[in-house]
């Protein structure tokens, strides 16, 4: 009885240490972070990552393994997804960094995911092969992750859009207010500027 | 094979080991560190933190530091903190979403040195929706068949697919708002910009004219 525990601890914990790590951050102009991660040999990890906004939307990204050999390393991506397979048990560590951007800030969203989905308790461990409805089930939920995973890319593409259009709306508005009232100043300036010219023949005549 | 008491038990091992194995990052002690979430309105989220403070001694993170204690504030897209509480160093914390948006998790230790003063690692994870449900539980709850569970997580996908869908129309709801007012700032700016101009032209010829003729000029 206990020895069946245990192999199905490890079994479990094997399977269950499955880890999908969605975050979205801030960068700061300047700023490196870092998030680190611990990966079991022979599993198979994905990342992902996209700047949501901030300057031209690139970023720095580098990815090493325990041995802080650079697994994967990009300079000023706007996004991209990169699969590896881990070669050793240890902390991997993922960073992003803005070190080339002097005054832009950004936010980046990211997603670690390492090793398959977990399966639901109680269907991880059965042995029978499935029924055809058990079967379709499975595939209506791996296309139901598809599309949430279409969905989380559309809606940040969607907010890299509005809030590039909102930026847009404050810079029409503030840059319609300045040129008005550089307008009105210099044609206001340039009348009596001229007036001053005939009314102090001083320098006119010295001039000549 | 096993007892369904030796199974519930396995479920608390895996829940509890659970987190250990989760993302971390460092941060100093006294710094702030803040996520974003994105997400639709009614939507449950669970975050689930360790913090570990640096030992200096041993060169490595003190598994468990009962004198560290994190803040958690978290607010919604108007702004107003839905939640600001001090937590131990270890905790899970469920909010649930009333408007839709962005919502902001900001967490920071109650430290009081003012000079940076060690590290502390932060394991870290944030499950939105669907994600955040305790499968384990449903079923020891609701006693469902392995088919009935499964069906059970497709309904509970598609119920976040379509609240994403709807809050989906109202951000495209929004950007269209945005780009309107856009387009019409613009177009009044241009009126705006023709009108100023051409008052602006009349005034200065009549102005100095005016006043050509009243020093002879002209």
């Amino acid at each position: 009885m206990i020895y069946w525990y245990f192999t199905l601890l490890t079994f479990l914990l094997v399977v269950l240490n499955v880890f999908s790590s969605e975050i979205t951050f801030e960068l700061p102009d300047n700023g490196k972070e870092c998030f680190f991660q611990e990966i079991k040999a022979n599993t198979t990890a994905t990342l992902e990552f996209q700047v949501v906004t901030g300057g031209q939307y690139d970023v720095d990204v580098t990815l090493q393994d325990p041995l802080k050999q650079v697994i994967y390393q990009q300079a000023k991506m706007q996004f991209d997804s990169h699969s590896f397979t881990a070669q050793r048990t240890g902390i991997y560590s993922a960073c992003f960094s803005n070190e080339f951007s002097t005054f832009s800030h950004k936010i980046v969203y990211m997603d670690f995911q390492v090793g398959e989905e977990s399966p639901l308790p109680g269907i991880g461990d059965h042995v029978t092969a499935l029924t055809q409805m058990e079967s379709s089930a499975v595939d209506i939920h791996k296309y139901l992750n598809l599309i949430i995973d279409l969905q989380t890319h559309h809606r940040l593409r969607e907010a890299q859009g509005r809030k590039r259009a909102e930026d847009l709306n404050e810079r029409v508005q503030w840059w319609s207010i300045f040129e008005t009232v550089a307008m009105i100043t210099i044609g206001v300036t340039q009348v009596y500027i001229l007036k001053n010219f005939f009314n102090d023949r001083k320098p006119f005549v010295a001039g000549r | 094979m096993f007892s369904v008491k030796g199974y519930e038990f396995l479920i608390f091992v895996i829940f509890v080991v659970d987190i250990s194995s989760a993302l971390y990052f460092h941060i100093a002690e006294t710094e702030r560190k803040c996520f974003i979430e994105e997400i639709p309105d009614e939507t449950n989220v669970i975050v689930n933190y360790k913090v570990e403070l640096y030992d200096p001694r041993t060169g490595g993170f003190m598994p468990s530091s009962p004198g560290i204690g994190m803040h958690v504030e978290v607010r919604d897209p108007d702004d107003k903190t839905i939640l600001s509480r001090v937590y131990s160093s270890e905790g899970k914390i469920s909010f649930t979403s009333h408007t839709p948006g962005e919502h902001v998790i900001c967490m920071y230790s109650n430290s009081s040195a003012w000079f940076g003063g060690s590290q502390l690692r932060v394991h870290l994870d944030i499950q939105v929706g669907e994600h955040a449900i305790n499968y384990g539980e449903v079923v020891q709850k609701e006693k469902l068949s392995e088919l009935q569970l499964r069906i059970r997580q497709l309904l509970d996908q598609v119920d976040q697919i379509t609240k994403e869908q709807n809050y989906q129309r109202y951000r495209e709801d929004r950007f269209r708002q945005t780009s309107e007012s856009t387009n019409s700032r613009v177009l009044w700016w241009s009126i705006t910009q023709t009108a100023v101009l051409i008052l602006m032209g009349a005034w200065q010829m009549r102005h100095l004219k005016t006043f050509f003729e009243a020093k002879k000029l002209v």
